[in-house]
């Protein structure tokens, strides 16, 4: 599958691994639930390591592991649900997050621009024919008015 | 007012841009009706049952005549040549083609406005005084501070999808005219105890299907912290809030479910994370006020002998200024009411015509600017007193002279089933029916201010359950009846109105008014307003009229 990373289309190179499936070598990412039940032997894991979040999930409670994930992968069930934009200022702001942060799920072309400004750098869209055509959206608009990731200082002070 | 540098309308441009290919795309086939409609929401657009809906913000009620002007402009070129005034001071196209919107909004960026989160699960327009900077013992101009909660929260990366809708209102002052104590966060500016101003901040009040009276969540707030301390309330909401019923998803049932204490807890801890990084510099509040500045009075505009003259000369003109015209905090001027609830008139409608006049008459004696009410009029607001008679022959030649603010025919009402996907019953011709049983002014005026607000449907667009009499269209197996409640109130002393009694079937509407006026007139003390009498006897002896008659 191809994905949008850091502008650019690529060929994505992590497997998100059900709750049941088997442990693999390469890159994969797991559920909340399944960290927290495994987390010893995951954290052992020599290739990458990804935590799949939700809007429902204790965000807060994750902090203290992050450093064992170097993909945070945030799920929107339905692209009206707005929680994991939170998530992501959060994980960026707030906790100091380096990885790569991916929406996945119930995302179109035009929140690419909000969620960028979030914190949010890969993107897996549903409709892989329409993925280039979604590289404009970054572009949507020049400024923001807010303090976001990626203007920490807000548009009043470039005035 | 404000004017947009190359930043603000680079935005808007880009937002015009952005729009139109979501129109191209969806008309392409490329979006689905789903993912459209989301997208058309952001930028006002609804579909109703005859045709589009288009909702246009006026940020705080604010307009110039060039803006006036281009909306009279649009209103011809693409609609039906008259628009529609809100109760959040925005203004509705009701009949605009899909295919055009990206023309229209084209059209009013010229004019530095846009449609932006005009609707939609995000931060609304932000709402006002319509006397903001006018009117004597004001504590402070909330339009500045109504400006910058505009930028901060247009496009806001974080808050684009919420639980629910978003809305905020600011006043200056104790009287309350804005309904901000039924908004999700209403902002007062207070002076504290050692003198300095700032704002009481409310939070959990709304109307609707479930309405409530926002709870104050801090009593006080330094004015740089403003935007830390809103993107925290939005950052707590936007986590919190429901997302499972739409119903249960506006802060007031955040706030309900969890505690006002809770919520506070919750509301301050975030804050304190992010105070220091959004805090506000002394430069841009300077800025933004700078927009603000009060004009130069005429110093000898009191002097002016005329007005009390004509006053005497002329009895209709007095009966106008003393409905319509309220006193300006500067000696020698006043500021002038144009009702839009002129009889057989939907009310808040205004023809393209009208508006261009209103435009050409605010040049002409109000420093070019126009205001927009919550009660869905609009005002001149700083017409010089030798002006007023001039004023108001021109507005009485046009139809805008109906001197009847703060009456019973100053209703506020919903579009109705007429127009309305959502509604269940009509609303606007029973409007039009009470206005004309209640057709002598002088009798009107002997009533005082009573506020009837009537919507077609639970969502309560119209604000029925604060309404002095409150009055919601509801269906009963096909047909259209009316729930009445009482003594509701939107302003400092809000309340929500109680119910009557069983709903009543239309026909027997304004019989219902009629009956309730007639025992609002037995039980009055002398001048005794609708609002207080209603609170001192209670709904009893006025349900058992209504309901002995029926």
């Amino acid at each position: 599958m191809q994905i949008i990373k850091d502008r650019e289309i690529i060929e994505d190179k992590w497997l998100h691994l059900d709750d049941e499936a088997e442990v693999i070598a390469g890159n994969f990412t797991i559920s909340l639930t399944r960290w927290q039940a495994e987390h010893e032997s995951l954290a052992k894991h020599e290739s990458g390591l990804g935590l799949r979040l939700t809007g429902e999930d204790p965000l807060e409670e994750v902090v203290p592991d992050l450093a064992n994930f170097s993909l945070i992968v945030l799920n929107f069930p339905a692209f009206t649900d707005g929680r994991c934009y939170s998530f992501a200022r959060l994980l960026r702001d707030r906790y100091g997050y380096k990885g790569e942060i991916r929406a996945q799920g119930d995302i179109l072309h035009d929140q690419l621009f909000y969620m960028t400004q979030c914190g949010i750098n890969s993107f897996e869209m549903v409709n892989q024919q329409r993925i280039a055509d979604a590289m404009s959206a970054f572009d949507d608009f020049s400024e923001s008015y807010q303090t976001t990731v990626l203007k920490p200082e807000p548009l009043y002070r470039r005035r | 007012m404000y004017q947009y540098d190359n930043y603000d309308q680079a935005m808007v441009d880009q937002r015009v841009a952005q729009y139109r290919d979501q129109t191209r795309r969806y008309l392409a086939g490329e979006l689905t009706e789903e993912q459209f409609r989301p997208l058309r929401l952001m930028n006002g657009l609804y579909v109703q049952i005859h045709a589009p809906m288009l909702r246009v913000a006026v940020p705080y009620g604010l307009m110039s005549s060039k803006q006036v002007r281009k909306m009279a402009d649009v209103s011809r070129r693409y609609d039906k040549g008259y628009v529609h005034f809100t109760t959040r001071t925005n203004f509705q196209l009701n009949w605009p083609a899909l295919e055009t919107v990206p023309d229209i909004l084209a059209e009013l960026a010229s004019v530095q406005m846009h449609a932006i989160q005009s609707s939609g699960n995000c931060i609304r327009n932000t709402t006002s005084d319509q006397l903001a900077g006018v009117h004597a013992g004001e504590i402070e101009d909330p339009r500045p501070w109504c400006e910058i909660i505009r930028q901060w929260s247009t496009f806001h990366p974080e808050f684009a999808y919420l639980p629910r809708k978003f809305k905020i209102a600011v006043i200056g002052s104790d009287e309350d005219r804005a309904a901000t104590k039924l908004h999700d966060i209403g902002l007062h500016l207070v002076t504290n105890h050692e003198g300095e101003v700032g704002f009481e901040v409310l939070v959990g009040g709304g109307l609707g299907r479930t309405p409530i009276v926002g709870q104050q969540i801090r009593p006080f707030l330094e004015k740089k912290d403003l935007l830390s301390y809103l993107e925290a309330i939005l950052r707590v909401y936007n986590r919190l809030g429901r997302r499972d019923n739409k119903y249960k998803a506006r802060i007031k049932i955040t706030v309900r479910e969890h505690g006002i204490n809770h919520i506070r807890e919750l509301v301050e801890a975030e804050w304190v994370q992010i105070r220091e990084q959004l805090e506000l510099d002394e430069k841009e509040i300077e800025r933004v006020k700078s927009h603000f500045v009060e004009p130069d009075y005429d110093a000898t505009a009191a002097e002016d002998e005329s007005f009390a003259k004509t006053l005497v000369e002329d009895a209709t003109f007095a009966r106008w200024v003393k409905q319509n015209v309220v006193d300006h905090k500067v000696a020698g001027y006043k500021v002038a009411y144009i009702s839009l609830k002129a009889p057989g008139v939907p009310p808040g409608d205004i023809t393209a015509d009208q508006l261009d006049l209103v435009a050409e008459l605010a040049d002409e004696f109000s420093l070019g600017e126009i205001r927009a009410s919550h009660n869905q009029n609009l005002l001149l607001s700083d017409v010089k007193q030798g002006d007023l008679y001039a004023l108001w022959l021109r507005l009485e030649a046009e139809g805008l002279a109906t001197a009847n603010i703060n009456t019973l025919n100053d209703m506020i009402c919903c579009p109705g089933l007429d127009f309305c996907g959502l509604a269940n019953a009509t609303s606007i011709p029973l409007a039009k029916e009470i206005n004309e049983r209640f057709d002598d002014l002088d009798y009107l005026y002997d009533l005082g201010d009573i506020k009837i607000k009537m919507s077609g449907c639970m969502n309560g667009c119209a604000h029925q359950s604060v309404g002095h009499i409150g009055i919601l269209g509801v269906d009963k197996k096909g047909e259209e009846w009316y729930q009445f409640t009482l003594g509701g109130s939107s302003e400092a002393d809000a309340a929500i109105g109680q119910r009557l009694g069983r709903a009543i079937p239309k026909d027997q509407v304004v019989d219902t008014v009629v009956t309730l006026i007639d025992v609002f007139k037995e039980l009055r003390h002398e001048d005794e307003l609708f609002l207080a009498t209603v609170r001192r006897v209670g709904v009893d002896p006025f349900k058992e009229r209504v309901y002995a008659d029926n």
